[in-house]
């Protein structure tokens, strides 16, 4: 008698399990090949966060231009494509942290920014948040990475680290000059950024044993419309030079004011941004001139520097490399660089990949980018720079350096 | 510190304030008369310095020069406003007039960002970075030019409402709304140049403030705050009021900076409007209700 199932299902033989078990291996196979390739194709999807509008505009879409050189070098590199997903802070911690949640939230894979230490700071506590790797390209506030976070790196080095080769690099050219300040007025901004430097300096300074004494501090408004009460209390203590941190629009707005109160300090020593950005230079012409920055620079030795200022001068004919480029351009370098080796676009994994990255062919002065336990690259350092003739030359340290200081300014007043 | 720092201080801080006071003015013009406060002040504000920095950019025209222009441009947006906008919100309740106004100051705010960009711009003339010598003082020479030229315009607004006829009229609207009525003013018409002349001072204004302060779109809402910091204080309704708060502002805003610490500038400024509210809520030279 034939046995008769209810359902009219086909009877396991031991040719259909062996096919079926054949079956299913290349099914799995397939599957993890197809995952393999799911992780590995596609660029990696990175929110760039910048203030591309309100008091930092200019610098923001001034770090734009880093991420615009970035496709065509990467590609030469052999490093994986990146898409980018552009985000506008608008110069606010707050709307700093809601767009890097909208991005987040869009798909995004990895954040670079945001230029701002407050603004880095919120971001931080989203990406820590959600798990989501964050490349800082330029905040220098140290608490950024004293958090103990996981996600978080910064190739970019913290106030105290730039203060310190700042009073060595100063040292040097006063050294080689035989010029140098007896007393200084150090004005400031009083944003994150201005009081984390302010602190540092008043921490860092006496160490140095510098040459010159900080005769008044002036904490001024980043966002201020007019500087002429801070500028006129600076020139009353009958200071030799300036030390400044300081903004872009804040910068213009002294130099305005040291001109028409008549006062040409010796020198102005700027531990930030400002005084050395494209703007400053166009919009003041001949009065620019002078001004030496402490400030993380690239190394114009080395070869992909020399790439990004080739790359930079293609692009826009006439801006000068500088720092927003190169840390915004380094920092999606790390990103690339760490989904290349990470061969995934998972969160964890690509964390993974950036906390041992190690790049040596990079464009900043240093051995290159790595990262230590709390995410910070400890091992960068920074140059002084001099406005000249609306180029910006390198004037210390000696080993990267292409132009010889020039101390003290010429007085604002006799450069016709 | 040397004597000289405070009293260059003290004029820097003047001669500002003289500028904010003619910008204070055209809102308390318009306030006084059509009973409107005009959130978008700061914003119209912004309109005329854009205008000046394009004229100067493209034309080569100096602001100082094109001061009376501007504001009759801005006479021109003014009236229109008034005209097609707001007169129909007149009867309306104030929050209607409040969300109205915030709507157009928001639109012209973006208007300019996609105009303009972000970037902060500004005018350079040839005597951008001149100061004047006298004495031990040196004093900003953009600041001596923009601060006559309110004093003028000023006197020339103090002379309309006082002497010309349509100025008394207008003054009649402000004074007896239902009497200029029966009397057959066209009020409607003359809210309209009111709002006008408001929005020609602010286009006075802008002209002249261009010359001290970079513009970005996003000065508008600041310029608002401190029209209101300074009307208020000086008497909302009071035109000698408007321009005396611009100074005591400027003033205060300056010595604060000195004698305290420049960060907390605008700290000092609230303080005094804090002050005057407290002791004198109809501000210093207005009127009680």
């Amino acid at each position: 008698m034939r046995r008769t199932s209810p359902i009219n299902c086909a009877r396991v033989t031991r040719r259909s399990f062996a096919a079926g078990a054949g079956a299913a291996g290349l099914l799995a196979a397939t599957g993890t090949a197809f995952d393999v390739v799911r992780a590995q194709s596609g660029p990696l999807k990175v929110g760039v966060l910048l203030p591309r509008s309100g008091a930092q505009a200019g610098i923001g879409q001034d770090c734009q231009r880093g991420v615009e050189l970035a496709p065509p070098i990467f590609k030469a590199l052999g490093l994986p494509e990146l898409a980018i997903m552009n985000a506008d802070t608008e110069t606010n911690v707050e709307v700093a942290r809601a767009r890097a949640e909208k991005l987040i939230n869009d798909g995004a894979q990895l954040l670079v920014g945001a230029f701002d230490s407050g603004q880095s700071t919120a971001i931080a506590q989203v990406a820590e948040q959600k798990g989501i790797p964050f490349v800082i390209n330029i905040a220098a506030a140290p608490p950024i990475t004293e958090q103990g976070y996981k996600f978080v790196f910064r190739n970019f080095p913290t106030a105290p680290m730039i203060l310190s080769d700042a009073f060595a690099n100063q040292k040097e050219l006063f050294d080689a000059t035989g010029v140098a300040p007896k007393s200084v007025v150090f004005m400031h901004v009083n944003d994150t950024f201005g009081t984390s430097m302010q602190q540092g300096i008043n921490a860092v300074l006496p160490r140095f044993n510098m040459p010159y004494k900080i005769v008044e501090q002036i904490a001024y408004d980043a966002t201020a419309r007019d500087l002429s009460v801070e500028v006129a209390k600076a020139k009353a203590t009958g200071a030799d030079a300036l030390l400044m941190v300081s903004r872009l629009n804040d910068a213009m707005l002294i130099t305005r004011e040291l001109v028409k109160q008549r006062w040409s300090p010796t020198v102005v020593l700027s531990m930030g941004p400002g005084w050395y950005e494209d703007q400053y230079l166009k919009t003041l012409g001949k009065l620019s001139d002078g001004p030496m920055s402490f400030v993380p620079w690239y190394d114009p030795n080395k070869k992909l520097a020399q790439q990004l200022e080739g790359a930079l001068a293609k692009a826009y004919p006439g801006i000068n490399m500088n720092t927003n480029h190169v840390f915004t351009f380094e920092a999606l370098l790390v990103a690339a660089d760490a989904y290349k080796r990470a061969r995934s676009s998972d969160p964890k994994a690509l964390a993974d990949a950036i906390r041992t990255t190690n790049i040596t062919d990079n464009v900043s002065i240093g051995p290159g980018i790595q990262f230590n336990d709390k995410g910070q690259n400890d091992k960068l350092k920074n140059a002084a720079i001099q406005n000249r003739g609306g180029k910006l030359l390198t004037i210390a340290p000696k080993t990267a350096s292409n132009a010889k200081p020039e101390l003290p300014m010429s007085p604002y007043d006799r450069r016709g | 510190m040397a004597a000289e720092i405070y009293f260059n201080v003290a004029v820097s801080g003047v001669l500002t304030g003289l500028v904010y006071g003619l910008m204070a003015l055209g809102l308390s013009v318009i306030f006084g008369v059509v009973r409107v406060v005009n959130f978008a002040h700061g914003e119209m504000m912004t309109i005329a310095m854009y205008l000046a920095i394009v004229l100067f950019s493209g034309l080569g025209l100096d602001p100082l020069v094109m001061v009376v222009p501007l504001a009759g441009v801005l006479f021109a947006l003014g009236y229109a406003m008034q005209a097609g906008i707001i007169n129909p919100f007149i009867t309306r309740p104030e929050y209607s007039q409040f969300i109205l106004l915030v709507a157009v100051a928001i639109i012209i705010t973006n208007v300019l960002l996609i105009v303009f960009g972000p970037d902060a711009r500004n005018v350079q003339t040839s005597y951008s970075f001149d100061s004047f010598l006298v004495g031990p003082l040196i004093i900003d020479a953009t600041k001596v030019y923009a601060g006559a030229a309110t004093v003028v315009i000023t006197a020339a607004l103090f002379g309309f409402f006082r002497f010309v006829p349509l100025g008394k009229a207008i003054r009649a609207c402000a004074d007896n709304y239902t009497g200029a009525l029966v009397v057959g003013l066209d009020v409607k018409r003359l809210y309209a140049l009111t709002f006008g002349l408001g929005a020609a001072c602010v286009g006075a204004a802008g002209a002249m403030l261009v010359l001290l302060v970079d513009v970005t779109p996003a000065l508008g809402p600041a310029l608002t705050l401190l029209a209101f910091i300074i009307v208020i204080t000086g008497g909302l309704g009071s035109m000698p009021g408007a321009l005396l708060g611009g100074v005591l502002i400027g003033l205060t805003e300056a010595m604060a900076g000195l004698f305290f610490t420049p960060s907390a500038k605008s700290m000092f400024s609230f303080g005094l409007l804090v002050l005057v509210l407290l002791f004198r809520p109809q501000g210093i030279l207005g009127r009680r209700a």
